[in-house]
């Protein structure tokens, strides 16, 4: 099994982001990222709720908010749903992102009581707040309201960790997380499923193995007869 | 008789079993039909697979789509319940601060243990796996050959049901004819392998599972399984009617609410519960083996975790099959902690795991391959048994002792994580992105290496002088090494797998280190712990003799992995069923002629 290799931020790369971002920008949009009193409710909180324990009901739907509270204001997803958006759009391969819950499920990760989400924590929130400030600072305009044009110039800036410009490179790593978290709750959709090819969960007489088209494609023959 | 709470049991049983996995389970089945009445003790909860499994349920329906976490560590849907690597307020501890010279230790609380989520790999082992020393001098051998194993691995195949073909490679044994199921059809990842591997000189085949591919042949198989016992042969025909064959969707590891492959918990407890002569006490935290002044065993010492009170209850012969860890802290702690059953002073020595790494690569020609289900039998449907035996026979090999290999593709039910890793697609967005996903998605492949581990001195566990679990109950702590002879192996396998891996043209995911103690997988990690209290000809230098009883407490078996004197490349599982089901036995006899 491959497993996607998912950057673990700690606390301290954050507060070195925070510092190499806040020396890049002006004071005004530093300001925004103090864990001060500027900074938005939660910004800076720590999760306190309990996990679903040891041995939860493996059978029942669960729904982001179900089992622990979670933590994004309204302007805070909006921000997070246009950002999925741009990631995951709405097209031939399926619907856009925040049709799916995405948005949803990010701020289900971001307020999980465990260590890998907590870790995650502070570069989306942090993130949410960066992106909202360069979209004023740009275009006097929420990210959530700015056209693609606007959005995807924000988006070109931060798309790449290893070709972004040194002030872009933290911001970088938020839209990689960002990127990551959606990719992997996108994809484990039905809708996302038929996106990425992926056909089964569903019962079967028999099982054929792959069909013709695709052993020819690879050159082999089934050899379990 | 039912699953029942303590306070419900009968003053005495026939046998006292503990644990309910495969070995306890195996016991259970084979006792129970047998006419003796039984009670099982469960460290965890009563569990329901009919009832608890989730079958069809997606990820974007589980919090945190389904993805590990500290409370779920193999994910939201494993059908592991109350357990893990840690169990809260049942520590364990570890007598080295280096990360290589720890154990992990994985314990589920639950009817039925590990087996509701195991890989269902049922091997044999070969006549090789049991003369290890004779061949090359190291380890132990076992108290018997191959051939008494034989007919007891052919009948937890007929009972459990395997899917397979018989390979003729040597040291990987053949069932009889109509024994096995038929396989499943190769996947794409798995038949490419295969078609390269071949080049390579390593032979990819169909391997064996415990899932049923077709219904078991209830017809005939019970007659088979039970001669001259009417009784047992009825029952075992409604429990085998009760199964179904596989539907080729959801992965194993959640377990199975149809029954289609083996649990302890669908296959081994149903009938022996239908005979009524077992009783099941869940919640029941087993401390000590009882003894009376003869030194014969009377019964368990158990904490009831419902009222934390302690609980005895009684038999004439006890069966420990608690995992080989926890046997081992049972015996360690019986008699007020002076021990049981270790006049050789074995006891908790020669822990085995298997020897673990994984390789992953990307295959381009597996790019953009047209959709297609590949769920198939919820595992893997191939692998390669150890290919190099007269390699090694010749003196051409650096390490002693074999592998066989494991091997997946990734075109498997994305599950939460990110399907395709970030450094294959840097700087993608938008509808990019997700052509990106779809070429790369199904062309990650990752090859495991499963290799025999020769004990040693330095690998073994004891009662910790200090620390206690919740109940006042001395834990245990782990000491482990690996021997330059499991480093030399999976250098090996890490060879081989990026030549075969480049072979395909593709491209080896790098791990960051080149020094096999990094990339060996932990001590315990693959969870085929076994050892603690291995057989052998000699009560002075084992623990139990060729029948799992124990040398010095006559009525004493031990029939999970603790007993293995050696750990075979082959998964522990079906070896465990077959001694249990020979043990079970040679006890139903020993019973009858009043040697117990």
């Amino acid at each position: 099994m491959t497993e996607s290799d998912r950057p673990r931020l700690s606390r301290r790369d954050v507060f070195k982001w925070f510092a190499a971002t806040a020396a890049a920008m002006a004071t005004s949009e530093a300001e925004l990222f103090a864990a001060g009193p500027l900074a938005p409710a939660g910004t800076s909180s720590s999760v306190s709720a309990t996990g679903y324990g040891t041995d939860p009901d493996l059978t029942r739907q669960y729904n982001p908010g179900d089992v622990w509270p979670l933590t994004l204001d309204a302007s805070q997803t909006a921000l997070l749903a246009a950002l999925c958006d741009v990631i995951l759009p709405a097209d031939s391969f399926g619907p856009a992102a925040s049709t799916l819950g995405i948005p949803g499920f990010i701020d289900e990760w971001i307020s999980a009581p465990y260590p890998v989400q907590q870790g995650d924590r502070p570069l989306v929130l942090e993130g949410i707040v960066w992106m909202e400030a360069e979209s004023q600072k740009r275009f006097q305009k929420s990210f959530a309201k700015l056209d693609d044009t606007g959005q995807g110039a924000i988006c070109d800036d931060i798309c790449n960790p290893a070709s972004a410009r040194p002030e872009f490179k933290q911001a970088a790593r938020f839209f990689l997380k960002v990127r990551s978290l959606s990719m992997g709750a996108y994809f484990s959709t039905p809708a996302g499923w038929q996106a990425i090819g992926y056909v089964g969960n569903t019962p079967s007489a028999t099982f054929d193995g792959p069909p013709l088209e695709v052993l020819q494609r690879l050159g082999v023959e089934q050899t379990v007869l | 008789m039912p699953v029942i709470t303590s306070s419900k049991s009968q003053p005495s049983y026939d046998v006292v079993i503990v644990g309910s996995g495969a070995g306890g389970g195996q016991m259970a089945y084979t006792l129970t039909l047998a006419g003796l009445k039984c009670v099982m003790l469960e460290a965890g909860r009563d569990y329901d697979p009919v009832r608890e499994t989730p079958m069809f349920q997606r990820p974007d329906q589980a919090p945190l789509r389904g993805v590990a976490t500290p409370d779920k560590n193999f994910g939201f849907f494993d059908s592991t319940v109350d357990g893990g690597w840690q169990v809260p307020g049942e520590p364990y501890t570890q007598a080295s601060e280096k990360k290589e010279e720890q154990f992990h230790w994985w314990r589920p609380r639950m009817l039925g243990g590990r087996t509701n989520h195991w890989g269902r790999i049922s091997l044999r082992n070969g006549p090789y796996d049991f003369k290890p020393r004779s061949r090359d001098g190291l380890g132990f051998d076992w108290p018997f050959t191959y051939a008494e194993v034989d007919p007891y691995y052919t009948r937890a195949e007929m009972l459990v049901g395997v899917y397979g073909t018989n390979s003729g490679m040597e040291n990987t044994p053949d069932s009889p004819a109509g024994v096995l199921l038929p396989p499943p059809k190769g996947r794409i990842a798995e038949l490419v392998a295969q078609k390269y591997g071949k080049k390579l000189g390593i032979p990819f085949m169909p391997i064996h599972r415990a899932v049923l591919t077709r219904p078991l042949d209830w017809q005939t198989l019970p007659a088979k399984l039970h001669p001259n016992n009417p009784f047992a042969q009825r029952i075992v025909q409604d429990a085998m009617r009760a199964r179904a064959a596989c539907f080729w969707a959801t992965d194993c590891g959640r377990g199975c609410s149809i029954g289609a492959n083996y649990q302890s918990t669908t296959v081994h407890l149903p009938p022996a519960l239908a005979t009524g002569n077992l009783d099941i006490i869940a919640n029941a935290h087993a401390r000590e083996v009882l003894l009376n002044s003869e030194g014969k065993a009377t019964g368990v010492l158990y904490v009831d975790k419902t009222t934390g009170k302690e609980m005895r209850v009684s038999g004439r012969v006890v069966v420990l099959a608690a995992s080989s860890g926890e046997t081992v802290r049972i015996l360690l702690n019986s008699q007020g902690g002076k021990g049981i059953a270790n006049s050789s002073g074995l006891v908790g020595k020669y822990i085995m795991d298997t020897v673990g790494t994984s390789v992953g690569g990307q295959i381009p020609m597996l790019e953009n391959c047209p959709p297609h289900n590949e769920d198939g039998a919820g595992g893997g449907h191939f692998y390669s048994p150890w290919w190099l035996y007269q390699e090694q026979a010749a003196g051409r090999m650096d390490f002693p002792r074999g592998y066989h290999i494991e091997l997946g593709g990734s075109r498997h039910m994305p599950s939460g994580g990110n399907p395709v890793p970030d450094d294959f697609i840097q700087g993608a967005y938008g509808t990019k992105l997700k052509e990106e996903a779809r070429r790369y998605y199904g062309s990650f492949v990752g090859y495991s290496c499963r290799g025999d581990m020769i004990p040693n001195e330095n690998s073994f566990c004891e009662l910790d002088p200090e620390v206690k679990d919740k109940w006042g109950i001395p834990v245990l702590r782990w000491h482990w090494k690996w021997s330059q002879h499991e480093l030399n192996q999976v250098a090996h396998a890490r060879k081989t797998f990026t030549e075969l891996i480049e072979s395909m043209g593709g491209t080896v995911r790098k791990p960051k280190s080149n020094d096999p103690l990094e990339y060996i997988e932990p001590g315990g990690k693959v969870i085929h712990e076994v050892g603690g209290a291995i057989m052998g000809e000699d009560a002075k230098r084992s623990v139990c003799n060729r029948w799992n009883q124990t040398w010095d407490v006559k009525n004493l078996f031990i029939c999970d992995g603790a007993p293995f004197a050696s750990n075979a490349d082959k998964n522990p599982t079906l070896t465990i069923m077959a001694l249990a089901w020979r043990a079970g036995d040679y006890l139903i006899e020993e019973a009858r002629r009043g040697n117990l």
